[in-house]
């Protein structure tokens, strides 16, 4: 099935909505990051990773590992949409006894891949599953989701050292490059530019969006599959927070969840979109 | 014939190749010391050189796992069990069949010293959920427990030795994950050994025979799951038991035993090992003797602990 832009924006802002109320219900969380990448993730498994329930963990299926774990919300609630996790099951978010942990737990929900949340991890793990399909001759696709933040840790440069060295050219990293982390500004904490120049360096193929334009969004992920003998490496420039206006662009909303005011607030404004 | 754990790793995982598919070996250039080149000869595309990166070897070892490979991720124990992190959320929490093969233990690689001796990757292996973690004593159990690694579910710590291990075991040994080994009976004190010290607390004991201390040893080649029915059952029979490892006797086999014990059935334990301090430089010979690890420091501590009156436990 394919999906105009128009559909995916719609299926987005409910995943957006779907990440307040699971916050809210949840009581704490990381909404800042959740909405920075909604826009990359419902383009990437609605048109790249053709995810389905009954596909979610077939051998040949494309696979998707969310390095940055404390975004999860975005992956729990685009899993809602595509009948792997019910609109019920979202509001056990980081409850007692819960499948939904408050990061990606791959031994009790194996959809999410990989259990991620101490960052800088998920790029290995994805390379490792680049290299068994490389292995086996599987035609399917890893796609990595990194944090900005994240960029500060050693094992990222590794990874980054490491994969073009194997052509893996089935492996498409995504930042979600929203500027923010917990202590401020990652120009302030750790700046991490020039980012393109230190990718193309490491000899993967960089290619930088906006990564909230549907059009550039897919261009580059067609460019991506189109790129042979390297890995691909997105620079996707968001916004912390993005479609809600007290939200975006705040560090403070990093690690916070919304009052059921805010909450009231944040889903008005986001059914507006 | 006496052999390196480590040479036996790389003879067996090079052999198993073979008829096994699935395997893959990841290394982080120390091929030639941990033996995985030999796999690497034979199966170079099952081979990954990854470089000096050991926490991106990990995480790449868990990918495979996750994608139906049985990863073998190799280095030095110290040097691989420092990204304790990685193995814990990459390795450890997700339960991937991943084999963690950790050579160059103890004090007894010698001259190199402290930065190249594993110490305290038992403690710090055996503290993980999921995690098994298996010191094997001589050749033939090496191979055998490299074997058994590919059936087993969830990850493994395999803590190998650079130096030669004596034979230890039967013609006819079968090793079982998880189950002690009676090398030797005794009525007196139970010593358990691992690894590297197994054939010296062996040797210590033969030798107190004469004056009539009859001492039995115990091949502890899992430390987790330990054997705790075999442990409550010496402790029971001989009352004393003594444990030696060459590893801080913090969080590995002394810690493994005495954990047993103190729940089941107090009896006096007296753990050999590095006492709470680091390695240093050194021939094997000597550093054991300053340890108290070779036969003579065992057969010595074994006299003085046997004069020792039990105390009366409530």
């Amino acid at each position: 099935m394919t999906y105009t832009i128009d559909q995916l924006k719609d299926i987005a802002k409910d995943v957006r909505i779907d990440c307040i109320k699971m916050l809210t219900e949840a009581g704490s969380g990381h909404p800042g990051g959740s909405l920075s990448s909604a826009d990359l993730l419902t383009a990437l498994f609605y048109t790249q990773i053709h995810r389905t329930k009954e596909n979610a963990l077939s051998d040949d299926r494309n696979r998707f590992v969310l390095s940055k774990g404390h975004g999860v919300p975005t992956l729990y609630a685009i899993f809602a949409q595509l009948g792997i996790l019910t609109k019920q099951d979202l509001l056990t978010l980081r409850k007692t006894g819960s499948i939904l942990q408050g990061h990606p737990d791959y031994d009790r929900l194996p959809e999410v891949e990989a259990s991620t949340g101490s960052l800088g991890q998920g790029l290995s793990i994805a390379q490792g599953i680049a290299m068994a399909g490389k292995i086996d001759q599987k035609d399917f696709r890893v796609y990595c989701m990194l944090g900005d933040g994240e960029m500060q840790e050693g094992e990222i440069w590794e990874g980054l050292m490491s994969a073009p060295k194997y052509k893996l050219d089935n492996l498409c990293v995504i930042l979600d490059y929203n500027k923010g982390q917990i202590d401020g500004s990652v120009e302030n904490v750790m700046n991490i530019e020039p980012l393109s120049d230190k990718i193309k360096a490491f000899n993967w193929h960089p290619i930088t969006i906006d990564g909230h334009n549907y059009d550039e969004i897919l261009n580059a992920y067609e460019e991506a599959r189109q790129t042979k003998g390297k890995p691909t490496f997105i620079i996707a420039h968001t916004i912390k927070g993005k479609g809600v206006s007290f939200m975006e662009g705040k560090i403070e909303w990093h690690g916070s969840a919304p009052s059921q005011e805010q909450c009231d607030q944040a889903i008005k404004e986001l059914s507006a979109l | 014939m006496a052999k390196a754990s480590r040479v036996s790793f790389g003879e067996a995982i090079a052999k198993l190749g073979e008829k096994h598919p699935e395997i893959v070996v990841l290394e982080a250039d120390l091929g030639k010391s941990t033996y995985s080149y030999q796999f690497g000869e034979r199966f170079p595309e099952r081979y990954f050189e990854m470089g000096i990166a050991e926490a991106n070897m990990i995480g790449t070892g868990a990918g495979l796992a996750m994608t139906g490979k049985i990863a073998f991720i190799c280095s030095f124990a110290a040097f691989v069990t420092g990204r304790y992190d990685i193995i814990r959320m990459s390795i450890a929490y997700p339960n991937v069949n991943v084999r963690i093969i950790g050579t160059h233990c103890g004090v007894a690689i010698g001259p190199d010293g402290n930065s190249q001796q594993g110490l305290e990757d038992m403690s710090i292996m055996r503290s993980l959920p999921n995690m098994g973690v298996i010191q094997p004593g001589d050749d033939m159990e090496t191979q055998q427990a490299i074997e058994y690694s590919l059936k087993h579910k969830g990850p493994l710590f395999i803590r190998l030795t650079r130096q030669k291990l004596e034979d230890i075991n039967s013609k006819n040994y079968q090793f079982q994950y998880g189950k002690g080994v009676i090398l030797k009976d005794g009525k007196d004190v139970t010593l358990f050994a691992t690894g590297g010290t197994v054939y010296n607390t062996l040797q210590a004991a033969h030798r107190l025979e004469k004056d009539g201390i009859k001492v039995r040893v115990v091949n502890i080649h899992t430390i987790k799951p330990i054997d705790d029915e075999l442990i409550i059952k010496c402790a029971r029979e001989t009352k004393r038991m003594i444990t030696v490892e060459d590893h801080n006797i913090i969080g590995g086999l002394g810690s493994a035993v005495s954990e047993v014990i103190s729940e089941h059935y107090p009896v006096l334990l007296k753990r050999i090992g590095l006492k709470d301090c680091f390695g240093e430089s050194g021939v094997e010979k000597e550093l054991y003797k300053k340890f108290g690890l070779d036969t003579e420091s065992i057969e010595e501590t074994i006299r003085d602990f046997m004069s020792k009156d039990q105390p009366v436990l409530v």
